[in-house]
Order: structure tokens, then sequence, then C-alpha cells
């Protein structure tokens, strides 16, 4: 392949390069991966401060929040969030959490750092398309956070844009706004299609000698789907973004009735995108998640070839049941029969999934490290956000907990749950990534507040649900029907408070380890996959020697070899080779 | 957990109920389950001198049932929820009595079959925000809006639908109690989404007679 030499020729000179192409137009994974992290941790701040805002407003319907009085009007009246910004903090959070925090760290961070370190190659199958493809999102970020100082304010239809509501600007009253939030996410449609070819290419192609597809750590698995996942559901976003822009710009009618357009069609194009997308965010979180319980538990993964397969499985239904967000959307109620039976076959995969989990836990020998508590949180919050979808599932009762706080408890125990396997990658690769040692008890109590503080914010929300309190309303106690629940909106927000308060302590340990922290060893928590083979950190071109692969990544307590770890390209002669996978 | 959910006073919200409490059950018996196995794992297979970890790859038998079991137990709700779902959103029950509710920004706006008995034409008679009904009757709506999408959302009747501009949806429920019932707007629909809501008046057949007299019936002249 022409370009992987022209990535050998570049790698050759390294050395040379100056500080503009090592730190900033970077054509090494490693650094961009790096750069996808410090983007992703920026724009986690300005989504968990817009969440902030929103708890304020729940639990204190239009009072003023403390220190916020500087903001002008119309966007905020004395430091009291009038319902048009309310609108506007609950969308920004969303697409920004989604789009900007999940995808960009999830799978921009780690499936740039870890993918060729993890099949054993150089780098990247295009190394400038890598480059591209970051800097692309850079762009779109930059857009979007740029719609925050348009007249009008940012986007205000909600994360999913549901047209007609965003498709004209006299419904939201945001004009220019929606249109940057469309063209941020067109852009950074294009950054994640670079990226996808990028992994997709780059696992077929350059897996080290003896790195067969069931060889690869699950990790590099659930990337591998996810980036085919993402080349396959974002061409719809992108069309049906586009249809909407010209329905606001061009006077087209895709999706508004008055001109013969359907708005639920927009509906079908975003969750046909969006409900892959939902398996997007959350499969490098499982993958991440085996890799971390097999190497703690320092045994092997419970069922690889099933783990596996579960995600294959998944990356197919997820195409089958998208209309389980539509049940009550007046599309017809015969296809909503049909997608409550896909979406309960889908359920079967990620059931799979945890008990195999728990199969892994089970006769281990397990050492509570900090990437393994969060490793241990992903799960305890997949399996109840998990259990919770099977209630949606379920059609009548969908009826009446649609567009309600069950549905935000739900999917925050899925997606904010992804945070949980976020935080256990950092603590677990940092110091492959950075050369230098986290500090272990600062992690520990960071997981403990955090633990305590997601459930304390997330868990009542199911109460709320039960009781039909509708999502994305700006004052609760407007409904007589409420009233009696307003208290616990009010634990909620001070959990959430609590919540975000406590992530201080892993940004003070992030930026302390990145300066000061000890400096870290090659293979610090004594574990089998070719990442901890590199130099730590890996120079430019990872590998002094190209390793060679001689069994799977889960060998832990193998009987051939004395240590309870036994490396992936570990040569123990033909005799033990031939036994080991 | 459940004791939270609003009164039902509807003829088919007991099924929707008692599917809620069934999965409720089975989500919880799993969740115990897996977390008191996780917990007694966590702390009987911690770290501890001298001992290493099992090395097993996994058990083919295992996985299999752990596979077939939720298998069949979700085909099965999936069954049970398809009959209550065609029950609530196909067959609407043959009726007389029909409530338009045309939803625009920010209101539901009600209307009523005028002197000419036909809803939909020019005399219909028009409220904002207020329906009112018999008890145990079967109501049927035709839903329509006039700019964003809305839902119509009743939760003491178990009853939600979208109502789309552009589409006539149908929808039904009969009230099985008389009282006053809020009407939330359960689709974001713009600035004004929060407090966008009406009121369900369901009243006996003589309280009913009385308030279409009063409203209903044409005006002498």
């Amino acid at each position: 392949m022409s370009d992987t030499a022209a990535a050998d020729a570049t790698h050759a000179q390294h050395a040379e390069l100056g500080f503009i192409r090592t730190y900033i137009f970077s054509l090494d994974h490693k650094m961009i991966g790096r750069q996808f992290l410090f983007m992703g941790l920026l724009m986690i701040i300005v989504g968990g401060l817009l969440a902030m805002l929103v708890r304020w407003e729940l639990a204190w319907p239009e009072t003023p929040v403390p220190g916020l009085k500087f903001i002008p009007e119309p966007y905020m009246y004395e430091g009291i969030i009038p319902p048009q910004t309310y609108n506007a903090l609950f969308t920004m959070h969303a697409t920004i959490m989604i789009f900007f925090v999940v995808m960009p760290i999830m799978v921009g961070t780690f499936g740039n750092f870890l993918i060729p370190l993890m099949i054993g190659t150089r780098d990247m199958a295009f190394p400038k398309l890598n480059m591209l493809s970051f800097w692309v999102g850079a762009i779109a970020t930059l857009v979007m956070l740029s719609s925050f100082l348009v007249p009008g304010g940012p986007a205000a239809g909600g994360w999913t844009s549901y047209a007609p509501l965003a498709a004209r600007a006299q419904y939201t009253g945001v004009e220019w706004g929606q249109n940057l939030w469309i063209i941020s996410l067109l852009i950074l449609g294009v950054s994640s299609l670079m990226g996808s070819i990028n992994y997709i290419t780059t696992i077929i192609n350059m897996r080290a000698p003896g790195m067969t597809y069931f060889r690869m750590p699950l990790t590099v698995w659930s990337l591998f789907i996810t980036a085919i996942l993402l080349l396959l559901a974002l061409p719809v976003l992108t069309a049906a973004l586009a249809m909407l822009l010209f329905d606001r710009v061009a006077g087209t009618s895709f999706f508004l009735p008055e001109g013969g357009g359907e708005p639920l069609l927009w509906q079908h194009m975003f969750w046909f995108f969006g409900h892959p997308e939902v398996y997007i965010l959350v499969l490098p979180a499982m993958g991440v998640t085996s890799d971390i319980l097999s190497t703690f538990s320092r045994k092997p993964i419970f069922g690889y070839h099933a783990m596996a397969f579960s995600m294959i499985a998944i990356a197919f239904l997820s195409w089958i049941v998208w209309g389980h967000h539509m049940f009550v959307s007046g599309m017809n109620p015969l296809l909503g029969t049909a997608f409550m039976m896909t979406t309960m076959v889908i359920a079967v995969p990620s059931a799979i999934k945890v008990f195999n989990w728990l199969g892994t836990l089970w006769g281990g020998s397990i050492r509570l490290t900090s990437p393994m508590l969060f490793a241990l949180g992903f799960v305890s919050n997949f399996l109840i956000g998990g259990l919770s979808g099977i209630f949606m599932a379920s059609t009548p009762v969908d009826i009446f907990i649609h567009d309600t706080y069950y549905i935000v408890a739900h999917f925050h125990y899925v997606v904010a749950g992804i945070v949980f396997a976020l935080f256990a990658a950092v603590y677990y690769w940092f110091p492959k990534m950075f050369g230098r040692t986290m500090n272990e008890g600062m992690a520990k109590i960071h997981f403990v507040l955090t633990y305590i503080f997601f459930n304390g914010a997330f868990f009542p929300m199911h109460f709320l649900g039960v009781a039909g309190h509708m999502r994305r309303i700006y004052n609760p106690t407007q409904y007589e029907f409420l009233l009696p629940l307003q208290h616990w909106n009010v634990f909620i927000t001070v959990s959430a408070l609590l919540l975000g308060a406590s992530q201080f302590i892993f940004l003070g340990n992030f930026v302390w380890s990145l300066i000061a922290g000890k400096k870290a060893e090659q293979n610090p928590w004594k574990a089998n996959t070719l990442e901890w083979s590199a130099p730590t950190p890996p120079p430019h071109g990872n590998f002094e020697v190209q390793p060679v692969v001689y069994r799977g990544p889960y060998e832990y307590s193998s009987p051939d070899v004395k240590e309870d770890w036994l490396p992936q390209d570990k040569d123990l002669g033909a005799g033990a080779a031939a036994r080991a996978h | 957990m459940l004791r939270w959910l609003p009164q039902d006073v509807s003829t088919y919200g007991h099924e929707i109920d008692s599917l809620f409490y069934l999965i409720y059950y089975i989500t919880a018996a799993t969740f115990i389950l897996v977390t008191v196995l996780m917990i007694v794992f966590l702390v009987k297979y911690r770290e501890q001198p001298g001992r290493r970890a099992t090395y097993s790859h996994g058990n083919t038998t295992l996985e299999i049932i752990w596979t077939i079991i939720p298998a069949v137990i979700l085909i099965v709700l999936a069954f049970m929820s398809a009959s209550t779902w065609a029950k609530v959103k196909r067959q609407v029950p043959d009726t007389d009595f029909e409530v338009g509710v045309t939803a625009k920004q920010f209101n539901w706006e009600v209307s009523y079959a005028g002197p000419d008995g036909k809803l939909g034409s020019e005399d219909d008679i028009k409220f904002d925000n207020d329906v009112h009904v018999p008890v145990h009757k079967p109501v049927r709506l035709i839903l329509a809006s006039n700019d964003v999408i809305h839902s119509f959302f009743i939760p003491n009747m178990r009853f939600k639908q979208d109502v789309v501009p552009g589409r006539r949806i149908i929808g039904w429920f009969e009230a099985t109690q008389p009282g006053k019932y809020e009407i939330p707007c359960a689709e974001l629909c713009g600035f004004g989404h929060s407090g966008m809501k009406g009121w369900l008046y369901v009243h006996t057949p003589e309280e009913y007679k009385k308030w279409a007299d009063e409203n209903l019936a044409p005006k002498a002249q």
C-alpha cells in the first residue's frame, strides 16, 4: 500500500520534526489520539456546565442562578433562565455530550491511540487522512461553539431537531443557531467518515504477523464494528441534515407538510442513523470494559467468541430497531409491533455481554484498581440502562413512558454510563499515553463520589418518569400532577451538582499527573496486549521490533507460564505455542 | 417504584399497567441476581496471596442457557405486549362520540360537532384546552396540528399520541371515573412547550348532558 509506505517514510525522519509537526499538525496516531482527548475533555466541561443550568431550572424554576447576573437579556433575565434559553441549554447539552465528548473520546482518542498499538503496527493506514479527520472535527467543534454567540442563540429544537419545529425559524425563534448546528454536524460527519475509513483499512490490512481476527483484543473488535457502523450510518444523517438545511434556507419542503413534505420522514432518517449511533457510542465502552475486566480478574475473558459475535449481532440488528423511537409518533401501529419484536431481540446480545462479564469475574483473582472500579461501574450502569430499556421496548408501556423522565433515566444510564468506561480507559491507558502514572488514591475517591452521585442524579428520574413527568419541560411546577414530586427534582439537582463538583478531583489528578506524575513502567498492569510491549510512551513508529503474535489477548493465569500473564507476543517455543490459542 | 404511577381511570389502562408491573418484576429480579452475584464474586475472588485465578475461557453450555432464557422471556413479553398494543392503538371501538383536537403553539383547540352533526365543518363548536366527555363511553379523538409536532398526553388515561401537521390521527379512550385530569403536551414544541396543557373533564352522564345542553346546543336566536 503506497500510503503505508509514505507513512513509513514520514516516520523515518521523525527526529527532525519541529514543534508544529509534533504537537499540532501531527501525523502520529498517538498524538492525534491525545488531541481528541483534550478536545473531548474541554467539551465535557462545556456540556457538563449546561447540564448544571438545566438542573438548576428544574429544581428551583424561574429563580436566579447564582453568579450569572452578567449574562444579558434576552438570554437571561437577572440570572433567571427564560424558556427559550432553557430549550437551547438541553439541546446543546445533548449535542455536545454525544457528538463532541463521547464520540471524540471513545472513538477518536482510543480508536486512534489503541488500534495501531493493539494490532502491532507502526501507525494508521492513512496518517494524513487521520490528521485531517482531527482538524475537520476541530472546525466542527468551533462552528458548534460559535452558535452560542449568534443573535437568537444556539439551536433550541432538541438534539433530535424534529421537523417542522427545527425546519422553520419562526417555530423556535432560532435562525442562525440552528443553521450552524446543522452545518457543524455536517462537517463533523466528514471527520468521522475519514476516521472510520482509516480504522477499517488499518484493522483489515495492517495487523502484525500472527494477529488473526480472533486474536484481536475486544477493544479492537468494538472499534472495528463501530467504524463500520459509522461508515454506513453517517451518510443517512448527512442526507437528512442537508434536507433540513434546504428546508430552512432554500425554500424546499422535504419535511414541511404545507409544501407537500412529511415530518415523519425526518424522524425515520434521524433514527435510522440515531439507533446505530447509540451502539457507536456504547460498543467501544463494551470493548474497553472487556479488556479491563479480564486484566484485573487475571483471567481470560469469558466466552471470547460470544463477545465478538454478540457485538456483530448488535451491529446487524441496530439497523432494524429505529422505529422503537417512534411508537407514538403517528407511524402505522402495525409497524410498531414489528419494531417491538426486533427491539426485544437486540436485548439478547446485550444480556450475553453482561453475563459473560460476570463469568469473567467468577474464579478470578480480582484487583480493585481504579480502571477496574470504573469498568465495574460501567457494567452496573449498563445493567440498569439495559433493563430499563425493556420497558420502552414494550409498545403499550411505551405509550405511557415515552417522552417522560423514564426515558431520560434510561439513556443517561447507557450514554452517561459510558463515561464510566471513559474514565476506566483514561486511568488504564494514561501511563502508556503520557508516560506518567495517575494518583491511585485520588482516582479511587473520584470513583466512589462519581458512582454515588451518578446514581443519586439519575436513579430517581425513574420515579419521575413513572409519575408521568415529561422531559424537556421548563417548569414542572406548572403541572398539578407533578407538584407532589418536586422534592425529587431538588434531590436530583443536588446530586448532579455534587457529581459535577466531584469531577474536579479527576481534572486535578489528570493535570497534576501530566506534569508531575510518577514515571510509568512499560507494563504497569501486567497486561497481555501488544500496546504494553511498546516502550512507554511509545515513540513515533511505536515498536522497536515488529511484534509477532503467538496467542489471543487474554491468556491470564495460563498454566504454561509461572507468571499470571502471558503477553501476546511472547515466544514460548514450538510446544507451548501449539497448546495456547 | 410503581406506586408513583398516576391513578388509572381508563378501560385499557390496567392492561398497560400489568405489563408495566410484569416487566418491573422480571427486571428487578434480574438486577438483584446480577448485582448480588457481582458483589459475591468481587469479595470471594478478591486477590489473595498464593491463589491463582481459574484458567477458563468460558463454558458453552452456560452461555447457551443464558442466551436462550432471556430470548424466550423477551419474545413472550413481545407477544403479550402485541395484543394490548393492538387493542389500544389499532382497534378503535365503534362510537358516536367524537372530539376533535387541533394543536397549535401553544394550545389544544378542542372541537365538537355543531348543529349539522358533523365534526370538521364550519359550524363546529370550539373550546380552548378543555375537553368534556361522559364517563363509560368510548371517545374517538381526531388529532391534528396546525404548526409543529405536539403530543396529546393524558397520564391518568394512559393515553399518549403525537399530533403531526399534515396528518389526521385517530385515537380513543374510555373513562371509568368522573373527575378532572391534566392534559400536558409531551413533545417539545417550542418556547411555550412547558405549560401547554389542557384539562379533561369526565362527567357522569347527567352532568355531561347538562354541560352539553349549556355549551353545545344551538343558541336560541
